[in-house]
């Protein structure tokens, strides 16, 4: 579906005068999100000294306590990108209470909708969180063995970029899936769930053994947390660099149409419920 | 040309029959009985253009499911239906920019933003000229005087002030077709009155074709001049309000100013009493026995003033939707 360029540009100008509207509380909750930093910090504190004392390794799969702390804070970065709070159940419930009606009626398509107005959202909260991200990196700079290669930055900030759309796209289908059962609350606590373990969120995924590794490697989900990190570490580079950025396009490609495909039939068997 | 036309248009849903109590939860866990609810069973509409059609029903009788398939929002389960030669299910672009649905119950306002943003944006999505924006909002905000209203939050506006801000939003892109659900609902009699006035003036003006539904006759007598009363899906009567008590109702209300102040004897054997405070009596009687009871009347009782009317168009469409 068309819809002009300047449809858009008013949706996310909107959509920022919105997000400020409760500046008070966003700023809070952006915040908040910080603090787990502190608690990882001293998880991982503790299992690298109980790992040297037992093993007398230094290195867990190849991460030392340093580069462990600098893929997870490369993570929160990740995730400031490819996070999607209440995207998939405020798609739910709008079809649920029927607000979803205004995109049936009106010239203009929900997904690019949403998606413009999550961009005013993010926007809104990497102006709140910049101030607090540069501190924390700041403060932990001594982690990092310095800036990585131009090219590397250039594939880190564009598999950042990647991961803002694959996370839209993929909670957007998930949202879809409302047409069919209404409430999707269980199933985004499972996926909440799979997200944290096998994103790379919680820890680096080559940390999981044999065949659990390969098949986490075949899921989507590493692209949103662990992979924008691996390549600023330099963990994935050269040709598996380029190899990852396709395969994370090709994702992004299959839920753009997920979504798509999801909104159409799914509309299709609507009943306009809520009045 | 006929802007709507629907042919044999049907809608049935299938819905979940649960039966009470935990147990039958428990067992709709593994197995679900589900029935068939036909919503709309055929129906077979004309609207020609410019005309103002009230849609008439009680709660669950088709109404908003016959709007939802106009505006496109839901598809058929049968019929054919074209409102302004456009299929509405295939949700053309070219179809959504000449029509409106509006929703008594439903907000399509940004809710914490002034009513002004949103009627930007509905100028963006529906490609409308600056100027003409400009000049249909100064004049849809001055029709419902609102103009001083349009800075503030629509959360913090009354629900009436809000209607007229919806109504605004969805007049913008100056629809050929308006679909309004219950506009008036909730609302109280001043704001009731004004978005009737409103919507008077503004048909008037613009020859807009509207297809209205609501459960205030008052609503209904003001606006339209032909009615549509739908019943279990389907149409029991369309034609001119002034019509639906001929058609429907089989009484006339006589009422009685006696000279004496003396209650007559066997009054309840001429018709059901109403009302019965001498000197004021109220009797229903069947159309066809009038004559027959004004005459035994007169014979029996010193009259001091008689008149014989329809019954109230309420009561008649109340009797009218409890019988479907």
């Amino acid at each position: 579906m068309i819809t002009r360029p300047a449809t858009y540009w008013t949706v996310l100008f909107i959509s920022l005068q919105e997000r400020l509207v409760y500046r008070g509380e966003f700023a809070m909750s952006t915040l908040m999100r910080f603090l787990p930093i502190i608690t990882q910090i001293f998880l991982w504190q503790a299992i690298f000294s109980a790992i040297e004392v037992e093993r007398g390794s230094e290195t867990i799969a190849g991460y030392t306590f340093h580069g462990m702390i600098a893929y997870y804070l490369l993570t929160t970065i990740s995730r400031a990108f490819s996070s999607m709070p209440g995207l998939a159940s405020g798609i739910a419930r709008d079809i649920r209470d029927g607000t979803v009606k205004k995109f049936l009626i009106q010239p203009i398509d929900m997904v690019s909708f949403l998606l413009v107005r999550r961009l005013a959202h993010k926007l809104v909260y990497y102006m709140v969180a910049l101030g607090p991200f540069a501190l924390v990196f700041f403060l932990f700079r001594g982690f990092f063995e310095g800036w990585p290669e131009p090219h590397v930055f250039a594939g880190f900030v564009l598999s950042l970029l990647l991961a803002f759309l694959l996370g839209f796209f993929l909670e957007a289908t998930l949202g879809m899936i409302g047409f069919w059962f209404l409430e999707v609350t269980s199933l985004m606590f499972v996926y909440m769930l799979l997200n944290f373990f096998f994103s790379g969120h919680m820890f680096p995924i080559d940390l999981l053994p044999g065949i659990w590794g390969d098949l986490v490697r075949l899921l989507p989900l590493q692209y949103l947390a662990y992979f924008p990190a691996a390549v600023f570490l330099g963990r994935v580079s050269g040709p598996a660099l380029a190899a990852g950025l396709a395969t994370q396009f090709a994702w992004v490609v299959f839920f753009a149409v997920a979504a798509r495909v999801a909104f159409h039939f799914g509309v299709r068997r609507y009943s306009g419920f809520g009045g | 040309m006929a802007v709507i036309e629907t042919d044999q248009l049907a809608k049935s849903y299938r819905v979940y029959r649960k039966k009470e109590g935990l147990g039958a939860s428990l067992a709709g866990l593994f197995r679900r009985e589900y029935r068939e609810v036909e919503a709309v069973r055929g129906i077979d509409l004309r609207v020609e253009e410019g005309e103002f059609v009230a849609f008439l029903g009680p709660n669950g009788a088709g109404k908003t499911t016959t709007l939802k398939l106009l505006s496109g929002v839901i598809t058929p389960t049968a019929g054919t239906a074209r409102v302004l030669g456009h299929v509405p299910w295939r949700r053309e672009n070219a179809y959504r920019r000449r029509f409106a649905l509006v929703m008594g119950q439903k907000n399509q306002l940004w809710w914490d933003l002034p009513a002004a943003e949103s009627f930007r944006l509905h100028q963006e999505i529906y490609c409308i000229e600056r100027d003409r924006f400009g000049q249909t909002c100064h004049e849809l905000c001055e029709m419902l005087g609102v103009e001083h209203l349009l800075g503030q939050p629509v959360r913090e506006l009354s629900l009436g002030e809000r209607m007229r801000m919806e109504l605004i939003a969805a007049l913008l892109h100056s629809p050929e077709v308006l679909f309004l659900d219950e506009p008036t609902i909730g609302l109280d009699v001043v704001a009731q009155h004004t978005i009737q006035q409103f919507l008077r003036e503004y048909q008037r003006l613009r020859r807009v074709t509207i297809l209205l539904t609501s459960h205030y006759m008052r609503d209904v007598a003001a606006l339209c001049r032909r009615v549509v009363i739908i019943a279990a899906g389907r149409i029991i009567y369309d034609g001119p309000l002034d019509g639906i008590t001929g058609h429907f109702s089989g009484q006339k209300i006589v009422s009685l100013q006696l000279a004496d102040g003396e209650m007559p004897t066997g009054l309840e054997r001429l018709g059901e009493v109403l009302e019965s405070r001498p000197p004021k009596v109220r009797i229903c009687v069947p159309r066809g026995e009038v004559t027959r009871v004004l005459t035994h009347i007169f014979a029996h009782c010193a009259v001091q003033d008689v008149s014989v009317e329809d019954p109230p168009l309420d009561a008649v469409i109340a009797e009218v939707f409890s019988r479907s």
